[in-house]
């Protein structure tokens, strides 16, 4: 067991990379950088996959659970630096490696004109590295250190083109809103250590297995602890109400929202939670607020997404919908459902970015679609890709996006924690995911193109950029298919592998995870389910779109005018950064400026210093006259001193004697 | 025989030092000044001399030679100082002297 014995391999190969890049190649060409770059995260792929491939040879009761240092011991804390393997990692391990590959591949292409480009790459491998650390981790502590290092560079990439204010401001505003979560996170990882004396995944649900169900309040202490993990999540994964800093990291270059703000980074509150899955299987109540969190984000990231304009934005409304899908599938019990929308999300989600990023490459950087139009001709293979990207994340039977939401809406609609009000929110909204990513193709590839011909020549991305496109797009159509038999009444093949992770603390050994089988022939079962709402409303979305955008453009006009104040609503997204400007930032800023600044830095410490060193130069001043070169005066000094000295001892004499 | 007793020899080797600190501080020439310190040095001297003849022991007088030695010394390097200050500043006042703050 080569690589499962030395798991710091996977993590160390895309730091390896980070460093060269970053530190060394000052005076490197882009030859060596790309293979420094892609070399390194494709030997961590492969070694990866060799883990994998062990691990499932293996095929062990228990977690592969490696411990190579103690990193820190106070008392009874004591925190390792210890890996783990389990079938959950296993998926997280491939899809982080894998599309992390592809998306370097792809930057080759993207950023080959840009300024920085050693620099990009070195972020995008400490990137891997962090995010390789937050899945591997055996303890909440050093999936904690995976999480902030996944934030800070996320940070560094959305603010990559340091030059541009916008692009600061939102690197700024990924980075402090993450933080807010991740003080619950942080608190709740007290309160766990607190409750349970000990950080290790293992040793934390072994005693965690051994409590009973907290009813539904949120007074139990493990309802608590998951509650507070779940802020991490909710910052991390930008749901409601910390969702507002997604939409602005779409200032970043393209591959970085495809890697960091689609596939990657924005689902490691999902792993979180499902990670954590004893605990919150034990917390009702915390169990309700992830997917109400989750429903109602899966419906209003939606709405926004409607009316968006910039391609980039309506994927980041989009994105943020999809993790509300997950959530609300953690939130329902289907734990297996929302990893497996994970999984295909990363891939559908992170083909669509790539894709546009394809567009806006050949739209020499426009991100507008009212500016776009009949692109399908001229970049087909984008085209296609991004087509199979819609069918799949529509929910359009056959594509991967239909299996894992079709199992997550099934969950909410009939399985063990069904809510018939978290059902519908998901169902609509995944109506609206249809028509908005609909109405992105028809916008985009369909109709005249509403560009300026003579001065944007458009053309198709290169190699580097169109393959990841291609293997992403076979990904989107096949991924979902290890589900597929489920359909016709047999087996969920990715939930029968993450069984164990999900079974092994669960609450009562006896149910399933996930939606309850089917009763049925396999033929009423898969009609059942190709007929069943999720379908039918994707596929009225699509209709809509057509009506809308190919069929009379003239309706989407007619509606926002007959429907002005709603459609303002939307469009300027609820006004909910104008809330927050003004109830959270300006109050902020006011007492930073008037109280922070001007009294307590400027009077209080800067008066203290200040006042110091204006005392100790006007007393210098008084003593300095003293020296004043005059040697008959520093004579008379000499006298009175020695007069002064001989006095003092005639004095002690006299006391003495 | 009748011996001087040591006061005497205290009081005129104070009023002798006392003589020197008033010529150091007052006089303005520097070999006046100069002159005032050997005065100082033998006032001293006077002293240790005296207190070794009356307590009959040889210390003083050590002390005696090596003050005399670092007088001489000090004389020549001294002279030596006032021979350049002169050379540069064409005057032995000390009140035009008062460089020494830099």
């Amino acid at each position: 067991m080569p690589i499962l014995d030395h798991l710091w391999i996977i993590m160390a190969l895309p730091l390896l990379g980070a460093a060269i890049n970053g530190l060394l190649g000052k005076n490197f060409s882009k030859t060596i950088v790309n293979s420094v770059g892609i070399g390194s995260v494709a030997l961590s792929f492969l070694s990866a996959a060799e883990a994998i491939r062990e691990y499932v040879q293996l095929s062990p009761d228990q977690p592969v659970l490696k411990t190579y240092f103690t990193w820190i011991t106070a008392g009874i804390f004591k925190v390792d630096f210890a890996l783990q393997v389990d079938q959950l990692t296993v998926v997280m391990l491939f899809v982080v490696t894998f599309v992390s590959m592809l998306v370097h591949i792809y930057s080759t292409g993207y950023m080959a004109h840009e300024e920085g480009y050693r620099r990009f790459f070195s972020y995008l491998n400490l990137f891997v590295f962090f995010m390789l650390t937050l899945v591997l981790a055996a303890n909440v502590v050093l999936m904690f250190v995976g999480w902030e290092g996944v934030g800070l560079c996320s940070y560094l990439l959305v603010g990559f083109w340091f030059l541009k204010p916008s692009a600061i401001s939102a690197g700024k505003k990924a980075f402090i809103t993450t933080r807010i979560g991740d003080l619950g996170f942080t608190i709740g990882i007290l309160l766990l250590f607190w409750t349970f004396h000990s950080v290790d995944f293992g040793a934390v649900f072994k005693q965690a297995a051994g409590m009973s169900v907290e009813g539904f309040a949120p007074t139990g202490v493990l309802t608590i602890i998951s509650l507070l993990l779940f802020i991490g999540a909710i910052g991390k994964s930008a749901q409601i109400p910390l969702y507002v800093w997604l939409p602005d990291a779409m200032e970043g270059p393209t591959p970085v929202s495809a890697l960091i703000h689609a596939a990657t980074m924005v689902t490691a509150g999902v792993y979180m939670v499902a990670r954590m899955n004893p605990l919150f299987s034990r917390a009702p109540f915390a169990m309700f607020v992830v997917a109400l969190i989750g429903a109602l984000t899966a419906f209003f990231a939606a709405t926004i997404g409607l009316v968006q304009t910039d391609i980039k934005k309506v994927l980041a409304y989009s994105t943020v919908s999809q993790l509300g899908y997950m959530f609300l599938g953690l939130g329902v019990g289907a734990y297996a459902a929302g990893v497996f929308h994970l999984m295909t999300h990363a891939f559908f989600k992170g083909l669509l970015f790539l894709a546009a990023g394809s567009v806006i490459h050949a739209m020499g950087g426009d991100q507008e679609m009212p500016h776009m139009g009949g692109l399908r001709t001229k970049i087909p293979i984008t085209f296609w890709c991004m087509f199979i990207a819609t069918l799949a994340i529509a929910g359009i039977p056959g594509f991967a996006g239909f299996f894992s939401k079709d199992e997550i809406l099934e969950a909410a609609g009939s399985g063990p924690h069904a809510n018939l009000w978290f059902y519908w929110l998901g169902l609509i909204g995944a109506g609206m995911t249809s028509f908005y990513m609909f109405r992105l193709i028809f916008l985009t590839f369909f109709g005249k193109p509403r560009y300026d011909e003579h001065k944007v020549h458009v053309h198709e991305s290169p190699w580097s950029m169109t393959g990841p496109l291609i293997v992403l797009a076979f990904l989107s159509t096949v991924g979902g298919w290890v589900a597929a038999p489920h359909l016709i009444g047999g087996t969920d093949y990715f939930e029968k592998f993450l069984h164990p992770v999900f079974a092994a603390y669960a609450t009562n050994p006896g149910i399933e995870q996930g939606a309850g089988e089917i009763a049925g022939s396999p033929m009423t079962d898969l009609i059942h389910a190709l007929t069943g709402w999720p379908v039918i409303i994707a596929l009225l979305g699509l209709l809509l779109a057509w009506w809308f955008y190919i069929k009379s453009p003239d309706t989407p006009k007619k509606l926002a005018q007959s429907l002005r104040g709603p459609y303002t609503l939307i469009l300027h997204k609820y006004y909910i950064d104008e809330l927050y400007n003004a109830v959270i930032i300006a109050p902020l800023l006011w007492i930073s400026t008037n109280v922070l600044w001007h009294v307590v830095d400027e009077g209080a410490i800067d008066g203290t210093v200040n006042g110091v060193a204006r005392g100790l130069r006007e007393s210098g001043g008084q003593v300095r006259e003293i020296q004043s070169g005059n040697a008959r005066s520093y004579a008379t000094w000499v006298v009175i001193g020695a007069v002064g000295v001989t006095v003092l001892m005639l004095v002690i004499w006299m006391r003495v004697s | 025989m009748n011996i001087v007793p040591i006061s005497y020899y205290l009081v005129l080797s104070a009023i002798l030092f006392g003589l020197g600190v008033i010529a150091f501080v007052f006089k303005r020439n520097i070999i006046t000044i100069f002159m005032a310190i050997e005065l100082m040095l033998n006032a001293v001297n006077l002293a240790f001399v005296a207190f070794a003849r009356a307590h009959n022991q040889l210390d003083g007088l050590v002390f005696v030679f090596f003050v005399i030695v670092v007088a001489a010394a000090e004389a020549a390097v001294g002279l030596a100082i006032v021979i350049t200050v002169y050379q540069n500043r064409q005057t032995l006042n000390i009140e035009r002297i008062n460089l020494l703050k830099f």
